[in-house]
């Protein structure tokens, strides 16, 4: 991913914020700047959320593209955040550990990197809840 | 709204073709189907490309006017134009052909689609393939394409009574299909054993759970039913054309393991065309990955959730069975150049209705074809008839 596309989403990114449309109340989460309920009605506000979320399916990559070939084999999963939305984010866990309802919680780690001298891209990943 | 008909159709053999460029396999896959439709260039009115990537996979955009200038149209100066929507481009395109057709606007045109995929490296493939889905919020976690399925097959086997071997069964059969299939890039009959014991790829989906990375193109003519005859006696008539889209994040659906677009799109189509279930003798879906085809009988109604694993494995869905699903090997065996999938369905299920698909034959008079886009954002869905 280029460096400004990765930067302009860094806050969001760090640190799980998204968005809420306060017309319906609805949590979004990669951020949406249009409620697609309420649309030109809807009102777009930035919302940091808490972090905490329910594993709804999970995979193991075993075979990955090229920037994260040397990752593998790494737990994929959709979490289903408190709040509501969903979203694609790694796993940090044994790969036989995860499962379908387990209880993860939202840490900032290291995602990825432009090969040996570019950028580091950040972002969120989840743990296991003890 | 005009009635429509498909009067020819040419398809490379798919498979790695080291030796051919993206246009070259145009370019054959076109001379075919023209040479079967008994048109000549100087007929043609229009041209639609369904390709995916080809600015990634040959760094060429523009190939629209490429594919009309090496087909040898582009001084009769003819309208040509790219139609995209990931591995449903090759049905849009088709889609594109039928309403142009359809409203008026153009009487004789050619739907194609091309994909050239062995020019960059497997690692390199993977990447494109997976901005099919969202690259900002799903690619940049590590997604990959099957990834996105197997977390489809994981959530569908936590609900549904679908076994691992059930799942195997949808491969063996694609296999067994293709061996018939002189265009298929997997002409080998496979055991569920041979499934079960290749790598994992991404839990649970194994290597030959995967449609594989391929080179090929197809064509077809399409034109106003009406002139059909000037060209055919066995016009195939395409009974129904029918699109939808839904979010592009597997993340965001309503339901993990029900490809909403695929309910909607065989709805509309089995709507347009006034037909139910019982009438389709044979079924082209978009099996990317074993789990896909499990959905897309599910999906398009031909059964109820969870039963599809069942059906596979008492082989309804073999080529003897009631329901012969992808007797061209599907996405699985006959391969999977993105761009040219949707119009190899649209070839496979106007052989079969012709009565020219020799060793895998079957008794159709009415077909369906499924085509989809990413996880499910885009599907296209068409009921072709005699």
């Amino acid at each position: 991913m280029s460096v400004p596309r990765f930067w302009r989403k860094i806050p969001q990114r760090y640190n799980l914020i998204g968005t809420q449309c306060t017309t319906c109340g609805q949590y979004f989460y990669p951020p949406r700047s249009l409620c697609p309920k309420c649309r030109r009605s809807g009102c777009i506000i930035d919302h940091r959320f808490i972090g905490e979320g329910t594993i709804v399916t999970y995979t193991v990559i075993r075979s990955a593209s090229d920037q994260f070939e040397n990752t593998t084999p790494y737990v994929l999963a959709i979490v289903e955040l408190d709040e509501g939305p969903r979203l694609t984010a790694q796993v940090v866990c044994p790969p036989e550990e995860a499962k379908i309802g387990m209880r993860v919680k939202s840490v900032f780690r290291r995602v990825t990197a432009d090969g040996e001298s570019g950028t580091i891209h950040y972002g969120t990943k989840f743990v296991p809840v003890e | 709204m005009r009635d429509v008909a498909v009067i020819g159709v040419g398809c490379t053999e798919f498979g790695e073709h080291w030796g051919t460029s993206f246009r070259d396999l145009f370019v054959t896959a076109g001379t075919l189907a023209l040479e079967d439709a008994g048109v000549s260039g100087e007929d043609i009115d229009a041209l639609y490309v369904g390709n995916m990537s080809a600015g990634r996979f040959v760094e060429q955009e523009h190939i629209g006017a490429l594919i009309a200038d090496y087909a040898g149209l582009a001084t009769n100066h003819i309208p040509s134009t790219r139609v995209e929507a990931a591995c449903a481009s090759g049905g849009l395109a088709f889609r594109q052909a039928v309403i142009a057709v359809a409203s008026g606007m153009e009487d004789i045109v050619v739907a194609a689609g091309v994909e050239k995929m062995t020019d960059v490296g497997t690692g390199a493939s993977v990447d494109m393939l997976a901005s099919a889905a969202d690259r900002e919020w799903e690619g940049s976690a590590g997604a990959t394409f099957p990834g996105l399925y197997a977390m489809i097959a994981n959530d569908y086997m936590h609900r549904y009574p679908l076994t691992r071997e059930q799942l195997a069964e949808v491969a063996v059969k694609n296999h067994e299909n293709g061996s018939k299939n002189p265009i298929a890039q997997f002409r080998n009959r496979i055991t569920v054993d041979t499934v079960l014991n290749s790598s994992m790829v991404a839990d649970p989906l194994r290597l030959f759970d995967c449609s594989p990375i391929t080179d090929g193109a197809a064509a077809v003519v399409v034109v106003a039913l009406e002139r059909a005859r000037e060209f055919t006696d066995s016009p195939v008539r395409v009974l129904a054309s029918a699109q939808a889209s839904d979010t592009i994040s597997l993340h965001d659906r309503r339901d993990i393991s029900t490809l909403d677009a695929s309910v909607v799109a065989g709805k509309r189509a089995f709507a347009q065309a006034d037909l139910t279930h019982k009438d389709i003798d044979m079924l082209e879906v978009h099996d990317c990955f074993t789990i896909a085809e499990i959905c897309a009988i599910e999906d398009l109604g031909f059964c109820k959730k969870g039963e599809a694993g069942r059906l596979t494995e008492e082989g309804v869905t073999a080529l003897n069975g009631d329901l012969p699903v992808n007797t061209s090997g599907g996405l699985k065996a006959c391969g999977h150049p993105v761009g040219a999938t949707g119009i190899k369905q649209i070839y496979e299920v106007v052989t079969q209705l012709r009565g020219e698909a020799a060793g895998r034959q079957v008794d159709a008079e009415l077909g369906m074809t499924h085509n989809v886009g990413g996880t499910g954002a885009t599907v296209v869905v068409h009921i072709l008839g005699v």
